[in-house]
């Protein structure tokens, strides 16, 4: 059964900042923007953008410069920390320091907002950690103690102690830094996965901006220059936000990919025969060393990669060179147009 | 509570019991627990008149002072462990014990050369003084910990900072004492060394009123306490308010100290090993478990220690720091250790 996506935070005019003693530094200005139940939203920005400002704006650790956040249709500020503690769960970049501490005791934590004042678990709260160790799936971790989990781990704990808290909202400011790769695409699959199946509003920050766009179902790209922009990854694509979202050179946004990479500048040029996995390879492999290979170059030279396990170079003489390797290729091309 | 922690409280809660029978018994004059029975509950035997004075005058209250102020440093240590989120946190480490320490000297010290009377000569009225001179002087010292703990970050500075003020502590109190009358020096010198045998009679019954209705009191922190250890944005998002709860954790811990340390002196080691202990029998960092754990390691290890300071051959000769000191630092040592072992098979 599909849930209807709902409005639950709005943000209206909001001003994030610190208010120093010399008078408030603020870090972003009128932002304006809505989170729905039922998505992942990524907040993606260079280090210093502010991000982890608005989170914590937005988690009422810091109180807003200006404007006003709407939560579930009450303002934030109207909230008291008890309640709120019902109603948005975090998950932070901080490490606990925690020893002798089980899983199961640590995203049992999670439930202290709903236990009395000695914090003692009914049957139901049992229950409901059960729940998000297999929401998480994380089951065989439950008896291990929190010291010895591994950052990956670690941060589905602290996920699944979030969903413990059975709050309609989580934020998450960037769950997946120190993460190797296959950890941080589990993640935020599984962070994907929960704002479907439970209807939760999923809110985190990121700096791994590949995965973030094939897997976000809004963006808000925030810079503090141009301020905040939001929408899906391939909304923003076409309007040619994502591709001036980076005014520095060496990132250049292919629109047929809807994806980033690495911009590098080409010296030299070389005709590509074939087709297929072998020639995008050989492609790379020279993009990265300045050499732009394709079909239809005017190169004398000519590097054919075709069906069989070697690739052939030829010369504007004519001679054939085969390589088995493209490690070999490459030396053999700068040689050759290294010539006079 | 689990099972598996009812155990382990039980045998620690005998082991109490145990020490202070032994405390009771043994000492310069043995007596046998058969006539201890006796002499506790008033029953007729052929116990002599000085048994009944060596039990009722000296070793009871001795035994008591131990039991309490073990516990009330213990419970304090691993409160404060807790809120620093520090392992190397405790009473003396702080400088919560040199605050007393202060506050102490300036009542004793200066009430002779400004007052023109020692404080020794004033009975009750300098007792009172004396305890709410060691209280102020260690709020004091807690308040200054937790406005530095909210200026600096690191937990090793925050330390630093605790040794600092011991030091500058102690600079004062040299001051005060080179200003001094002799006598208070030495009433100040004798209150320096730490001693459970220095409460009698009514303050005894005074210190164990007042540490029976603090011990439990710091009990209902458990929940604070656990969340405390998410660290404060967890703790805060779980609906905590941290600022309170510090407010009313460092408090807590810092009453106890302070009133352990007014009446028996600045004792070292107990607050900071007792802790580590508990989590190492137990297991846990749970502190509905953790601090009634504490505050039976507490009373037995200062149970333990106050027995080897009065072993024959010492005659009370034996500072109990001594004792406390050589077995508590391998405690801390064997922590730090074990510690470091974990910390390079992250």
């Amino acid at each position: 059964m599909m849930k209807k996506k709902e409005e639950t935070i709005r943000l209206e005019h909001l001003s994030t900042g610190y208010a120093g003693r010399k008078g408030p530094k603020v870090i972003a200005t009128d932002i304006n923007a809505t989170l729905c139940s039922g998505e992942l939203t990524c907040l993606i920005g260079a280090n210093g953008a502010g991000k982890s400002t608005l989170l914590r704006t937005l988690s009422a650790f810091l109180p807003p410069l200006a404007g006003e956040v709407w939560l579930l249709g009450r303002r934030l500020e109207d909230y008291t920390d008890k309640q709120l503690a019902k109603v948005i769960g975090v998950v932070l970049t901080e490490k606990c320091h925690l020893r002798n501490m089980s899983v199961a005791d640590l995203i049992g934590m999670g439930r202290s907002p709903y236990t009395g004042f000695w914090g003692s678990f009914r049957p139901e709260d049992y229950r409901i950690v059960e729940e998000a160790l297999r929401l998480v799936g994380i089951e065989a971790l439950k008896e291990r103690k929190v010291e010895t989990l591994s950052d990956g781990e670690r941060q589905k704990v602290m996920i699944a102690k979030a969903l413990a808290q059975e709050t309609p909202i989580i934020f998450l400011d960037e769950p997946t830094a120190f993460l190797d790769y296959p950890s941080k695409v589990d993640i935020l699959h599984l962070l994907h996965r929960l704002s479907r199946e439970m209807n939760k509003t999923i809110f985190l920050s990121t700096h791994d901006l590949e995965l973030a766009l094939q897997i976000a179902d809004q963006l808000w790209l925030m810079d503090r220059q141009q301020g905040i922009w939001t929408g899906t990854p391939e909304d923003l694509a076409l309007d040619g936000r994502l591709a001036g979202f980076f005014p520095a050179r060496g990132i250049v946004f292919d629109s047929s990919t809807g994806l980033y990479r690495i911009d590098q500048a080409y010296t030299a040029e070389v005709r590509l025969e074939g087709t297929g996995c072998r020639a995008a390879m050989v492609q790379k492999a020279l993009r990265r060393n300045g050499i732009r290979a394709h079909n239809e170059a005017c190169s004398t030279c000519c590097i054919r990669a075709g069906k069989g396990t070697d690739f052939q170079l030829l010369d504007h003489e004519g001679h054939v060179t085969t390589v088995r390797t493209i490690r070999e290729l490459i030396t053999t091309v700068e040689e050759l147009l290294q010539r006079p | 509570m689990k099972p598996s922690v009812f155990l382990p409280m039980w045998l620690l809660a005998g082991t109490v019991v145990l020490l202070f029978l032994l405390n009771l018994s043994l000492g310069s004059v043995s007596i046998p627990l058969r006539s201890i029975w006796n002499i506790l509950w008033g029953l007729d035997g052929d116990e002599s008149f000085i048994w009944h004075n060596i039990i009722w005058k000296s070793r009871m209250p001795q035994a008591l002072t131990a039991t309490v102020a073990g516990a009330g440093l213990s419970v304090s240590g691993l409160q404060m462990q807790t809120v620093f989120r520090n392992p190397l946190a405790g009473p003396s480490v702080l400088g919560i014990s040199s605050g007393a320490s202060l506050g102490v000297a300036f009542v004793v010290l200066l009430s002779g050369s400004l007052g023109g009377r020692a404080l020794s000569q004033l009975g009750a009225v300098g007792e009172v003084a004396l305890t709410l001179a060691a209280i102020g002087g260690a709020l004091a010292v807690m308040a200054l910990i937790v406005y530095a703990a909210r200026k600096v970050h690191g937990h090793v500075t925050l330390l630093i900072i605790g040794v600092m003020i011991g030091y500058v502590a102690n600079a004062v109190i040299g001051v005060l004492k080179f200003f001094s009358v002799e006598e208070d020096i030495r009433a100040y010198v004798i209150w320096g060394l730490g001693s459970f045998a220095r409460v009698s009679g009514n303050q005894v019954t005074v210190f164990v009123c007042i540490m029976a209705v603090l011990l439990p009191l710091s009990f209902l922190l458990a929940k604070t306490l656990n969340l405390l250890l998410l660290g404060d944005a967890y703790a805060r998002n779980l609906g905590l308010n941290i600022r309170q709860a510090r407010l009313w954790v460092i408090g807590c811990s810092g009453i106890l100290v302070a009133i352990v340390t007014a009446y028996c002196g600045p004792i070292a080691f107990l607050g900071l090993a007792v802790p580590h202990l508990c989590r190492g029998i137990f297991r846990t960092s749970d502190h509905r478990v953790l601090l009634p754990a504490s505050l039976l390691t507490g009373s037995a290890l200062a149970l333990l220690c106050h027995l080897i300071a009065r072993l024959p051959g010492f005659e009370g000769a034996l500072p109990v720091n001594s004792v406390t000191a050589l077995v508590g630092a391998p405690v801390v040592v064997s922590v730090l250790f074990k510690k470091r072992r974990n910390d390079w098979s992250e």
